[in-house]
């Protein structure tokens, strides 16, 4: 795997921030061999550390200028640069060129502070927010409490059409109680608010804005042009509140939905980012001297069904027969060719926050499953499992686990069924069935969304009182290793007693040209977490 | 020009309005049955039944369909195509530079294609039977069988993944140079061309040949004509009708049916855009989209027509 990457952008903000207390250059620069330092210490994404080791180079973290072209998997007329509005990974992708959020998510997906300098709350209910001074928008009009208010309180009104409704709808009161000071105060405690402030959706507009074609925000560039489903064209904004960031002058994003062509483009040099590579084009993009592929672990999943409400579901037995006829190894070579993580029943990815390590893996076991479908009755039993190509890589998933089923007497028919309407027509309507879910933002989220008895995504119908109680109590816990206890037991009972069984974790590759260094890799999506634009330089 | 022709001409275009009308009919329908509408296309997964009504409201989706239509319709003759549902911008806008880009398009490829599907057809008609011609046949029915994605693809893979010489990539917006307009547009064209000449090539000869076969043609002969100057002086002028008609038809095509060549070479055309529109469900950019293609179908064939109707002496000297 190509491992070339530097310090982040990030980092060198911290140091930055850390001069400005006070601190001399030569102990910045310590700092900042520190930071790259541990992180290949807790064999971090943010790759080797030899390169700004020990401080003794005065070398700059990137280097200034160059333009490139970026080619994502979509583009429409529906393209937007609303933050609210987004809806794809190349809207998330703009909105992250033009935007800043209060806070921002590094690699591992905790919450740092962005445009918010502190966020404080005793209760996890009542939330003062102190945002950064000096930060001016595009058109040279300074960041206030104002734009804040008026940018979170769109999500709550119906008629904006926001995304994020749902989740701005706990934010019961939202009031400038200083000229940079912002008081939230939620409907019920929620520790989580940090992060739920950091997805895209809650990016900072100027307050008053109807037109949102001119993408006027405070992030590290500005709109030249947008014309929706064909291009966007951002330059640098040379008023960025983070200093010597960004790298590029211009960065010029278009979409190239087709797979093949989008790797084409990238081998031919017409373009030097692209994402969703498929695993079959990494051998394509490895041969060619001048590009490499970057593997990023994702919290991306597809997820065998159970339905606990219907039979066989309802049999505990059954339950764990599927999930011990998963043999993840074999999805993860044979259907991702290696670029997945093994996963383990629990929708909280290795790697990521809050993931609980000590949970017993479950492995391939076709004689224990055959033991257990025995006992529940069940041997030789025909069951219908339905799969499609709405749900990534599913079907190849379904054959495999009707050859493992074999070995334990089950017979399972595969029903491949159309993607036009799977979501609505099939997905948790079927005894066995599978569903994908993108990677959510944190794990109480995810919990809610498809975990809680009353989720309306709660796919596999599970309900367990204990869970839900769990859930509530770790949103008004503050503490953060005390929330990761309740996390891991959490994730202790979906493992053991929900009917979603979890192979692995899909990653998402990729291409890159090898000129552009400062490249990462995070768990919410390709391009960097959609974050790239801040942090990655051209060394031409 | 006599009265008559005028009347023949006449009577074509307005069958050619009665047509755009039912084929606006037939599109409102189409796009009513659709399953889902643009209020939820817009909103997605997370939205609420609330919002869902909120935006519905705002877009005008509660009216009865027959209101929307005669809205619709209203605007259209007004030369109001109304405005994107998925973006608030006017249609028309949307439109402009696909429309251009397609345009172009369209034009290199008929300026490069047509001669040269002429050539092949009236070559391959001349030398009926012979090695020629089965050359000739047997190439352009095996280009007609080929997918234009293998073609394009391949075309990719080579000459702009291997050789470099050409782009992989079309943006018909940042064109400064002839040499860059080269890069540009010599492997879309070259795609589109594989398909289209081989058919027009193939209707071609099969007009010239209708020709040649009749009684004049072979009065022609008889007096000792060659068969050179009894193709290109006799039978041509008499096989442009339905020669007319094959350019018509082969370039009609170039309107909607390049989807493939747009999205593999992301070129901004309309075929495209329209792919979009339907996805979102953005009603009022698909109906602008399919009487664009309709009207412009239309006319070509109208054009073919007329000048059917002009090159044939017996209506002319009437």
């Amino acid at each position: 795997m190509t491992d070339k990457k530097l310090i982040s952008g990030e980092e060198s903000v911290r140091v930055f921030e850390a001069m400005h207390r006070g601190v001399s250059r030569r102990d910045a620069l310590r700092m900042l061999g520190a930071a790259g330092v541990m992180a290949a210490g807790a064999g971090s994404l943010f790759g080797s550390s030899s390169v700004l080791a020990a401080g003794e180079s005065t070398a700059p973290v990137g280097k200034r200028g160059g333009s490139i072209r970026v080619a994502g998997v979509s583009s429409s007329t529906a393209d937007t640069l609303d933050p609210a509005k987004g809806a794809l990974s190349t809207d998330y992708t703009r909105h992250y060129m033009f935007y800043n959020g209060l806070t921002r998510f590094d690699s591992q997906l905790t919450p740092k502070m962005e445009l918010a300098e502190s966020m404080e709350s005793k209760d996890a209910t009542t939330w003062v927010i102190t945002l950064r001074s000096g930060v001016t928008f595009h058109d040279g009009k300074p960041l206030t409490a104002a734009d804040v208010v008026f940018s979170l309180n769109r999500h709550k009104d119906a008629a904006v059409g926001s995304k994020v409704m749902k989740l701005a709808e706990q934010m019961q009161d939202i009031k400038a109680t200083g000229p940079l000071e912002v008081t939230i105060t939620l409907s019920g405690p929620n520790a989580e608010l940090p992060s739920i402030l950091a997805v895209s959706h809650m990016l900072i507009v100027a307050e008053g804005t109807t037109d949102f074609n001119k993408g006027n925000g405070t992030g590290p560039f500005k709109v030249q042009e947008f014309k929706p489903g064909v291009r966007s064209v951002a330059v640098r904004n040379e008023n960025y509140w983070k200093p010597g960031l960004p790298y590029l002058d211009q960065i010029e994003f278009i979409a190239i939905p087709d797979e093949a062509s989008r790797v084409n483009a990238l081998l031919a040099g017409e373009v030097q980012l692209i994402n969703n590579v498929d695993p079959r084009s990494t051998k394509r993009i490895e041969a060619s001297a001048g590009h490499h592929f970057v593997d990023a672990p994702s919290g991306n999943y597809t997820d065998l069904i159970i339905r606990r409400d219907q039979m066989p579901g309802q049999s505990d037995d059954f339950t764990q027969a599927m999930k011990l006829l998963l043999d993840r190894e074999q999805i993860k070579s044979a259907v991702f060719r290696g670029f997945a993580v093994v996963g383990n029943d629990t929708p909280i990815a290795p790697g990521s926050r809050f993931f609980n390590a000590d949970l017993k893996q479950t492995t391939y076991d076709p004689d224990k499953a055959k033991f257990l479908l025995n006992k529940a009755g069940l041997a030789g039993a025909r069951i219908p499992v339905i799969a499609s190509e709405a749900a990534t890589s599913s079907v190849d998933m379904a054959v495999l686990l009707q050859q493992s089923a074999k070995k334990a007497g089950l017979n399972l028919d595969v029903k491949r069924m159309p993607s036009d309407g799977y979501w609505s027509n099939h997905w948790m309507k079927h005894p066995l069935s599978f569903g994908n879910i993108n990677p959510r933002p944190n794990a109480d989220i995810i919990f809610s969304q498809f975990f809680q008895s009353t989720a309306p995504w709660n796919e596999s119908g599970w309900k367990n009182d204990r869970f839900d109680q769990l859930l509530i109590q770790a949103r008004a816990e503050t503490d953060d290793a005390k929330r990761g206890q309740m996390y891991a037991e959490m994730q202790t009972l979906v493992h053991d007693h929900c009917g979603i069984g979890i192979p692995v974790f899909i990653s998402n590759i990729d291409g890159v040209d090898s000129r552009v260094k400062g490249y990462g890799t995070n768990p919410l999506g390709g391009f960097m977490g959609y974050m790239f634009a801040e942090q990655v330089w051209l060394d031409a | 020009m006599s009265t008559h022709i005028l009347w023949l001409i006449g009577r074509r275009l307005a069958a050619a309005v009665l047509t755009l009308l039912i084929v606006s009919m037939v599109i409102f329908a189409i796009t009513a049955i659709l399953p889902g509408d643009s209020a939820q296309q817009i909103l997605g997964q997370f939205a609420t039944p609330e919002q869902i009504e909120a935006l519905r409201q705002q877009l005008g989706l509660n009216q009865p369909a027959i209101v929307r239509y005669l809205d619709w319709l209203a605007g259209l003759l007004s030369g109001n195509l109304g405005e994107s549902m998925s973006n608030n911008m006017p249609v028309t806008e949307l439109m402009q530079g696909r429309l251009g880009n397609t345009l172009m398009l369209a034009l290199v490829t008929a300026v490069v294609s047509v001669p040269i599907a002429l050539l092949l057809g009236i070559t391959a008609a001349i030398c009926r039977g012979g090695r020629m011609d089965k050359c000739l046949s047997t190439l352009t029915l095996a280009l007609v069988a080929v997918p234009e994605f293998l073609v394009a693809t391949l075309a990719v893979l080579i000459f702009a993944v291997k050789l470099r010489w050409f782009s992989a990539l079309s943006f018909a917006s940042d064109i400064s140079s002839p040499l860059e307009f080269i890069r540009t547009y010599t492997l879309p064209v070259m795609t589109l061309c594989f398909v289209i000449i081989a058919q027009m090539a193939r209707m071609t000869r099969a007009a010239v040949v209708d020709q040649l076969d009749s009684s004049y043609a072979e009065m022609a002969r008889l007096k000792g004509l060659g068969s050179l100057r009894i193709a290109l002086v006799h039978a041509l002028p008499n096989a442009v009708g339905p020669i007319a008609n094959a350019i018509a038809l082969s370039l009609s095509y170039l309107f909607g049916g390049v989807v493939i060549v747009e999205s593999i070479f992301n070129y901004p055309g309309i075929a495209s855009l329209m792919v979009d529109a339907v996805t979102n469900r953005d009603i009022a950019l698909v109906q602008a989209c399919t009487m664009l293609f309709c009207s412009g179908y239309l006319l070509l064939v109208l054009i073919a027509d007329v000048s059917a109707i002009l090159s044939n002496p017996r209506l002319r000297n009437r």
